[in-house]
């Protein structure tokens, strides 16, 4: 093991000396930390519409992202994500001008208005594109697109890899063919491009359905291929070796996980749903947690695999999670009380509001893009990236500490 | 350690065995090397010494196969997994995870070692292929030789006791191969490593082997014994033994080294003859003017390092250029820059002093035409028939053309046959006919020696010399440096995207051990690249064997002759 130099954050003053007996050691922040945070981020986006707030949390997911990302080729999709989210903004914008429903007094343009028989009544085209309108289409756009950047921050910091280290044994054996399948997906796209440019060389002039299947055929045989001559791979290693276990213990595993998932699915339809009274929710979501937890536990028996180098949960790990954590607490808060901030008025249009609570949320959000485990680079030659990468977080944080 | 009683195999749907009556006992520690045409079984005899075949497969087999004392019958691939390791052809394919040192543990896992033992065997593989330095680089980022050695590694971590690899070098450079060959042979001194390894140029792998179990064909019997008496007899010989049987030696040498001690007497009697001979077939330099030519060729990857930095090359009508280098020199590249699909960002690429880049690709396609590394990406109907009547249509020639070309190229191809069926001879050449229907002027070819035995080879060999000589200009890239030594005018050395070296095939393969084909290298320093030139030579310097010579020697050109022709 090579043990970086860099001297660990100072956190302050006097508290570092007793801080650093906490945080001295220096593990890498535990992947499920990494997602409870990134999720706790997303509970936040969902809980409001306010689009200073949504945009702090996205700067927010970005500076963690640039100070803490590993460098291996599957962290570097994080711009992807973000421009995703321009995306998603945009389309919702269009599709309001384009069926909008015209409410509201400040109109913006007026759009030659298709008139559609009485049969569509409600549905629009065309027409008076307001201001009202444009901007709770607008925030709308904006809170869907922080969700996805959540997400990929999550999917940027934690390689979904190494989550899988960290499910119980029982349930490893799918969330191993999820990961195999989701890792497919690029080389299916580089055997896309392959074959697309292939396609060329015999100067076909394809198009639609014959042009599709010409490219689609050689693509799929070349991932079945690949799929069998993986899952072989995967048997010669030793893959789906049966424990001790007997048949009808995996059995009750089985029914138990599924007894328990179902309950949850209950549950969580119980909650989400107001109609259906707590006496129902309750029970189901305490029964399902437990059959599921039971039947983790007998299923988990069943595996007899051990883990290389598994991730440890630490203090540092601990407080990514808990800042997630923290962040959801105060914007569901700041949304029970109820006030403006949370989902600031489009009609009338008014300038959206800031207030204390959520930006002491966002602001512990932050924390774990220093307070977290740097980032070891993985080889020499990397270097000059963490080099590069330290100065676009200090660039980010500048930027964030501007405002 | 492995052991066949009387063992056949047949796949559900054949009407006959893959594998008959195999008798063998591999004792431990041996290096065995199975040889064989394709088709003979190579891939099903290494399979069912894994559980593989029927396990996974499906199929019958007859007979008993032990592994370690395990009976494959009663013991699936993965209950085998701690005596057994398997490695593929592609490594990336056969990969679980994406960085080295989880691929080195995840068989250890499975097999639910200690953490403390994982670690401690983690580190030992990684000193013993040499992959410390590259421990925390995600897979995809590697070399294709790092690649196959992690491969290895993964396999390794188990401590099997036996070793089955299925051609682990097919896809790597020549430098690449030895290294992956040479961490096979310290595991075998060092571990005591049993290891079954099949593979097709036997030029790479004979001279680490113990013995050698020769494949002839289903329903023929298997060989097995040392490699020179095995060799002695078998279809497929690599070029030392071919050199050995010519020249008479006994006992017949397997490695250039010990070949090379009974050269001397070779030699002699070819420089008696040598002088007149060598002119006549001394290569000559290119004449008249490049029919395509590139000019400062540069080409980057987006956001990445330059693939090609200026690269200047001629093609001659008429000849035959090969392009060799390293895994990831630009090799690929350039071929796309100079077929016209990819343009370059700076530099140019003419044929007869137009560019290429501006014609549509359905016109380019008479001018230049180009078959891809994996030849499968061209074909996407059912039958041989209907690709071939598509070729037609693309190429606007009269319906028929292309497949009574695929049938003057390899006669006898069922014309109902599914491409995906065929063997990678046979797939090599149904493309190389659709892609020469439009009637091109310069042919190029990627990697087209992938997969093909000795006799695919020969062929491919003699239709691409047989092209050059109609006028067409041929440039293709290749790792094998016999193939290249036999088929090759000039070749042209490609290095972080740039030329090199580009002189005529003598000059360069000579000059260099990493490309020197085996018969240069037993005969140094004589100038004779191939057995076939050696043999032309003595039997021009023998006078019972020159008329009948001279009479096959006018028969074979004919023969060659007529395939291209017929091509126009």
């Amino acid at each position: 093991m090579s043990i970086s130099t860099r001297t660990p954050p100072v956190i302050g003053g006097r508290r570092r000396r007793a801080g650093a007996r906490l945080f001295r050691t220096r593990l890498p922040t535990h992947p499920m930390a990494w997602w409870v945070w990134a999720l706790g981020l997303a509970a936040a986006a969902s809980r409001t519409t306010n689009p200073l707030l949504l945009l702090l949390l996205v700067a927010v997911a970005a500076f963690v992202v640039a100070a803490r990302r590993p460098m291996t080729t599957w962290a570097r999709g994080f711009r992807a994500y973000l421009i995703f989210g321009l995306v998603v903004v945009a389309l919702r914008t269009v599709f309001h001008i384009v069926l909008g429903g015209g409410y509201g007094e400040t109109v913006l343009v007026w759009l030659p208005e298709i008139v559609l028989p009485e049969w569509s009544a409600g549905i629009r085209i065309g027409g008076a594109v307001t201001a009202e309108g444009l901007a709770s289409a607008v925030y709308d756009g904006m809170r869907l697109a922080t969700l996805l950047v959540c997400v990929g921050a999550a999917v940027t910091l934690a390689d979904p890899r190494r989550l899988l280290k960290s499910l119980p044994g029982a349930l490893y054996e799918a969330g191993l063919v999820v990961v195999v399948a989701v890792s497919m997906a690029p080389a299916l796209i580089e055997s896309a491009v392959r074959v697309r440019r292939a396609r060329q060389l015999r100067g076909t002039s394809a198009r639609g359905f014959r042009a599709f299947r010409s490219i689609a055929m050689p693509v799929l045989d070349q991932a079945l291929g690949r799929a069998v001559a993986l899952a072989a791979a995967m048997d010669a290693r030793g893959y789906g070796r049966v424990g001790s276990l007997t048949v009808g213990a995996r059995r009750t595993s089985a029914a138990l996980l599924l007894a328990g998932l179902l309950g949850l699915c209950l549950a969580g339809y119980g909650l989400l749903d107001a109609a259906t009274p707590g006496s129902v929710a309750v029970p189901a979501l305490v029964v399902g947690v437990a059959a599921s937890v039971i039947g983790l536990v007998v299923g988990s028996r069943r595996m007899v695999r051990s883990r290389y180098r598994p991730d440890r949960f630490d203090l540092r790990s601990a407080l990514v999670a808990v800042c997630g954590l923290a962040i959801a607490a105060l914007f569901v808060l700041t949304e029970m009380r109820g006030d403006s901030v949370s989902h600031p008025s489009t009609f009338p249009l008014v300038w959206p509001q800031l207030a204390l609570l959520p930006l002491v949320g966002i602001a512990i959000a932050a924390l774990p893009g220093i307070a977290s485990t740097p980032v070891e680079p993985p080889a020499s030659e990397t270097v000059r990236g963490s080099a590069e990468n330290l100065a676009v977080s200090a660039i980010t944080a500048k930027g964030i500490s501007a405002r | 350690m492995i052991s066949f009683e009387n063992v056949s195999v047949r796949y559900a749907g054949a009407t006959s065995d893959a594998l008959t009556d195999v008798n063998l006992v591999l004792p431990p520690g041996e290096f065995c090397l199975v040889v064989g045409p394709t088709g003979s079984g190579k891939t099903t005899l290494l399979g069912a010494a894994t559980g593989h075949v029927p396990h996974f497969t499906g199929g019958l087999l007859r007979g008993r196969v032990l592994v370690g004392g395990r009976d494959t019958r009663t013991h699936p691939p993965r209950e085998l997994a701690d005596v057994v390791g398997t490695v593929g052809q592609r490594p990336m394919d056969g990969f679980v995870t994406d960085s080295v040192e989880d691929e080195l543990a995840f068989v250890m896992e499975s097999l639910a070692l200690e953490p403390a033992v994982m670690r401690r065997r983690v580190e030992e593989t990684l000193d013993l292929l040499g992959l410390a330095d590259v421990r925390r680089k995600s897979l995809a980022e590697l070399s294709s030789g790092q690649q196959q050695r992690v491969a290895i590694g993964a396999a390794l971590t188990a401590h099997p006791q036996v070793l089955v690899l299925d051609e682990p070098t097919s896809a790597l450079d020549p430098g690449a191969a030895e290294d992956v060959l040479a961490a096979l042979h310290r595991l075998v001194h060092d571990l005591g490593v049993t290891v079954l390894l099949s593979e097709h140029r036997l030029e790479r792998v004979v001279q680490y082997a113990d013995s050698v179990l020769s494949l002839t064909g289903p329903g023929d019997p298997v060989r097995y014994g040392l490699p020179g008496e095995v060799l002695a007899e078998s279809l497929v010989v690599p070029p030392v033994v071919a050199l050995g049987k010519l020249a008479g030696w006994s006992p017949l040498p397997v490695s250039v080294r010990d070949a090379r001690r009974l050269a001397p007497a070779l030699v002699q009697r070819l420089e008696d003859v040598a002088p007149a001979v060598q002119e006549s077939s001394a290569a000559k330099p290119p004449t008249g003017d490049p029919l395509l030519s590139a000019h400062g060729v540069w080409q980057r990857y987006r956001n990445g390092p330059a693939v090609l930095r200026g690269v200047d090359l001629d093609v001659h009508a008429g000849e035959v250029l090969a392009i060799m280098g390293r895994n990831g020199a630009g090799k690929s590249t350039l071929l796309a820059a100079l077929q016209g699909g990819l343009r370059p960002e700076r530099g140019t690429v003419t044929l007869d002093g137009d560019p290429v880049h501006g014609v549509s690709a359905r016109a380019r396609r008479r001018l230049v035409s180009l078959v891809p590394q994996e030849p499968g990406d061209l074909l996407y109907l059912d039958t041989v028939e209907a690709e071939c009547a598509q070729a037609d249509s693309e190429s606007g020639i009269a319906p028929g053309s292309t497949l009574a070309l695929l049938t003057r190229l390899i006669p006898g191809l069922l014309t109902e046959t599914d491409p995906r069926d065929l063997s990678e001879g046979q797939r090599l050449s149904l493309v190389v006919a659709i892609q020469l229907a439009g009637g091109p002027r310069v042919i190029l070819l990627d990697e087209p020696t992938r997969g093909l035995d000795y006799a695919a080879k020969d062929r491919l060999t003699e239709m691409l010399t047989g092209l050059a000589r109609t006028g067409t200009a041929v440039a293709l890239t290749s790792h094998d440096v016999e193939f290249v030594a036999a088929t090759a005018d000039r070749v042209a050395v490609l290095s972080d995207g740039e030329v090199i070296t580009e002189a005529p095939t003598a000059e360069v393969v000579l000059s260099s051990p990493t490309y020197a084909p085996q018969v240069a290298k037993i005969l140094a320093p004589g100038t004779w690249l191939t057995v076939r030139q050696v043999e032309a030579v003595l039997r021009a310097g023998d006078p019972l064997h020159s008329a009948r010579a001279d009479r096959a020697g006018r028969a074979d050109q004919a023969d060659v002759l007529s395939a291209p022709e017929a091509l126009r």
